[in-house]
């Protein structure tokens, strides 16, 4: 992990309008509303938060796979939501996507072969004996055999779909790729395989990580740095060890308390469990988003909307606590 | 691949001898019908079946089996054309709508109901008698009346598949909105399309028969299996007039069936028995 930037994300937002065509409703989903951040070259920027609270399409907005609402987005030099047609294909090449659903995100009609030939047919790249060869290059980098190939997806396990998947995403040789939740949907044992080869690949490659996940202790294996997202907003973020030993937003100590520990004995004291569900993200609630569930609300919650700030060493937290941080207030916590 | 699918399905098999038997009696019909098709003798007419008339003769005396032979080469033609016309027509205009989604789908939907809302064969009669009736004219009415369930059928299957994430996987490689159709989505449609098409094959037939009734399709004394079974049906005493017609419109259809269930188990990996 080096300090450059490598992908700045200014002040995002994506909004879903509800109803189409002759509908007239105006009502819309704030998905991702104003959410910024910084990812270094080389790091893995983990992203937590329960479901529904825009992670994954925070993710692809980031690669322009959504048109924005509002924000920049900046991949090195480039500003990603402003590029269209061949200039935003040229971009693709750079940024990847590596899914949940490996079962869902590969085409059940085409082979393995087929399948990872796509990259290269659609950026025309190489000849015929160099595609595939680059192939041949492919599955073997992620673990499986040239005999996979000539596979459909329906005959693999889980776990050989999701390396297909990796070794598509690869292809290009992208600098960047989001992994949206890519380890949840499979088998315990075979998840730590999969972490194990997204790690390899990035030493390997240099590769950069937007890792999505709802899995905590997922994340915390894999993470460089942490931000935690609540309704479209990330509330806080902070290196490894500042959200899992020095978490200070109340609703990123109520995901921590919420991961299961496996020996019963050792129950956290004061476990914090949150009362009440997620708030409908068409009608966020004004102020503080989380004002509604949280334990310490104040009355300024409410009111004000708090702003990222930084509470040193790079640890940004949106909570009004913070403010009177330097009073003693919300320290015993 | 076709020994293979044989092999392994038996209702293919059937379907497929059916149809090819029909294909190939098309092609050879003026040479092995027995007698002249138009050939009117009304000395042995209503004759039952016989060594002579295999199949019996009509009501004025024509020989049956030699009008059935015949009348293959036009309802295969008519089928065939209507089917294929409408479908193709149906999967580009039913794709578009599907992929753009939004206002285009909602007009380009309520135009295809517009037609739909009418009875077919009233607006198939009010199409051919505007245009005259030729063979030419009754296939463009058929066509006109029968594409809005392809649309339909096509629509619903982009819309089903567009947002998949193998469509958004392909769609972030960078691959353009022709190829994320015709290489993602298409392969995913044309299984239901094609059990469709075969399915209506023999309406489709029947649809055609009954404008030649009405005098709006290939106008008497062309030989039709549906103009021949409406003979019968005016004949009802002389039961092989109706039946021998009626069982070669049934083998054509259900042969036309059985090679579409195949083929949309052949087009999709996962159904493919032991291949």
């Amino acid at each position: 992990m080096s300090d450059e930037v490598l992908v700045k994300v200014r002040d995002l937002k994506m909004h879903f309008q509800v109803g189409r065509g002759l509908s007239l409703s105006k009502a819309r989903v704030r998905a991702v509303d104003g959410v910024s951040f910084d990812i270094y070259r080389g790091e893995t920027l983990g992203l937590v938060g329960e479901s529904g609270c825009g992670k994954s399409t925070l993710g692809r907005t980031i690669l322009g796979l959504y048109r924005a609402s509002g924000g920049s987005v900046s991949f090195g030099d480039v500003d990603v939501l402003s590029r269209r047609g061949r200039a935003m294909k040229e971009l693709r090449r750079k940024m990847q996507l590596i899914f949940q659903d490996p079962s869902a995100s590969l085409n059940s009609r085409r082979t393995v072969g087929q399948i990872l030939l796509e990259p290269f047919i659609i950026h025309g790249i190489g000849t015929k004996a160099e595609r595939a060869a680059a192939v041949a290059e492919l599955v073997e980098r992620v673990g499986l055999s040239s005999w996979h190939l000539s596979r459909y997806p329906h005959e693999m396990s889980g776990g050989q779909k999701q390396r297909v998947g990796i070794a598509r995403a690869l292809a290009l040789r992208p600098g960047f790729i989001v992994c949206d939740e890519a380890v949840s949907a499979l088998d315990v044992s075979i998840q730590a395989q999969i972490i194990n080869l997204l790690e390899d690949l990035q030493s390997d490659y240099g590769l950069t990580y937007l890792f999505i996940s709802h899995n905590l202790s997922v994340v915390h294996h894999v993470s460089d740095r942490v931000g935690v997202m609540y309704l479209g907003k990330i509330v806080e973020l902070g290196s490894h060890e500042d959200i899992y030993r020095r978490a200070f937003h109340p609703y990123s100590k109520a995901l921590l308390a919420a991961v299961p520990v496996a020996d019963p004995e050792r129950r956290p004291e004061g476990r914090m469990l949150l009362a009440g569900d997620v708030p409908s993200p068409i009608a966020p609630p004004g102020g503080c988003r989380f004002h509604t569930r949280c334990p310490s609300a104040m009355e300024a919650c409410a009111r004000i909307e708090p702003e990222l700030r930084d509470l040193g060493g790079g640890h940004l937290v949106a909570c009004h606590l913070s403010d009177e941080k330097g009073k003693g207030g919300a320290t015993q916590s | 691949m076709l020994r293979k699918l044989m092999k392994s399905d038996a209702t293919f098999t059937m379907g497929f001898v059916l149809f090819i038997g029909w294909i190939v009696i098309a092609a050879v019909a003026n040479w092995i019908a027995p007698y002249d098709t138009l050939a009117q003798n009304l000395a042995i007419r209503f004759q039952p079946p016989t060594g002579a008339h295999w199949f019996g003769t009509d009501s004025i005396g024509r020989d049956i089996l030699s009008r059935v032979l015949v009348g293959s080469r036009i309802s295969l033609f008519a089928g065939l054309t209507t089917i294929a016309l409408a479908s193709t027509f149906g999967l580009i205009y039913g794709g578009i709508a599907g992929y753009v989604g939004g206002i285009v789908d909602d007009v380009m939907m309520r135009v295809s109901e517009m037609v739909l809302a009418f009875p077919g064969i009233i607006l198939a009669m009010t199409i051919a008698a505007a245009l005259g009736p030729s063979l030419f004219n009754s296939l463009l009415a058929m066509v006109v009346i029968w594409w809005p369930n392809y649309a339909r059928v096509m629509r619903s299957m982009v819309i089903a598949n567009k947002n998949e994430e193998y469509v958004e996987a392909s769609r972030s490689l960078g691959a353009s909105h022709l190829r994320v159709f015709f290489i993602e989505i298409l392969p995913h449609s044309l299984g239901p399309m094609l059990v469709l098409a075969t399915l209506d094959f023999g309406n489709a037939i029947l649809l055609f028969s009954g404008l030649s009734y009405l005098g709006l399709g290939s106008p008497p004394p062309t030989p039709e299996w549906g103009a021949m079974v409406a003979d019968g049906a005016l004949n009802f005493n002389y039961w092989w007039i109706s039946t021998f017609p009626g069982l070669a419109i049934l083998t054509m259809a259900v042969g036309a069936n059985f090679i579409g269930d195949g083929l949309r188990d052949l087009l999709d990996p996962k159904l493919r028995k032991g291949m």
